[in-house]
């Protein structure tokens, strides 16, 4: 729709025409602000913990484990932030001087920052999860959400 | 002829001023939308309802994603 809007445009003398192809899916995607009625509505980037620990590949389960203490997990990322992985209790209490890239589990779930509570908990619920990873579309960590803090949201807004 | 932008081109466009259209139908422009962005959507794209824009600066439409 919006190479035809850049070309209709042209033709009535417009000559400065510039075509967002990715579009709003995209921009909401990558957790920029939108305006309008959907927006009044709570999104898991509003109650993402931002704090969630990290670490790298070539860190040891035992500094994971010092850093993950209070959350049960520790979100594996490169220098760019782009989760790659995550370590969960199960790795955290394993052999402290193994490095976290050996233990990891690849290719966890991530949620984009626009889903809307409701969703989050509906997925939450089918799937019996507690947490869920929230990523950018190109994969950067935003945070973490807790089953606690999406079913406070959720009853917040009925 | 346009160029087709990536979300940071649209957002430095914006900084320099751009007039952000989207084209989809008024009802899914109310419901979310890029700030600052007005709603002419494409069935009714044509030299009225574009006058309200100006040829001096930028333009950049968008809709939901690659349609």
């Amino acid at each position: 729709m919006s190479p035809r809007a850049a070309w209709r445009l042209e033709s009535l003398g417009f000559t400065d025409v510039y075509e967002y192809s990715a579009g709003k899916s995209d921009w909401a995607a990558f957790g920029l602000p939108l305006e309008g009625k959907a927006t009044q509505s709570v999104q898991i980037k509003d109650i993402a913990r931002t704090d969630v620990p990290t670490c790298g590949l070539t860190e040891t389960v035992g500094m994971a484990r010092q850093r993950a203490a209070g959350w049960g997990t520790c979100i594996v990322v490169n220098e760019e932030r782009v989760v790659l992985g995550r370590v969960f209790k199960e790795q955290l209490d394993g052999d402290p001087s193994t490095k976290v890239g050996e233990v990891m589990r690849p290719g966890t779930s991530t949620f984009r920052p626009n889903v809307s509570v409701a969703e989050m908990l509906e997925y939450m619920d089918r799937r019996h999860h507690d947490t869920s990873l929230v990523t950018t579309s190109d994969g950067r960590l935003v945070g973490l959400v807790l089953r606690e803090d999406v079913e406070r949201a959720a009853s917040q807004k009925s | 002829m346009h160029r087709v932008v990536d979300r940071q081109e649209v957002q430095r466009l914006m900084r320099d001023g751009a007039r952000v259209v989207e084209v989809l139908p008024r009802e899914e422009y109310e419901e979310e939308h890029l700030p600052g962005a007005i709603n002419i959507p494409l069935k009714e794209l044509d030299a009225k309802t574009a006058s309200s824009l100006r040829k001096d600066r930028p333009v950049v439409v968008y809709c939901h994603d690659f349609q």
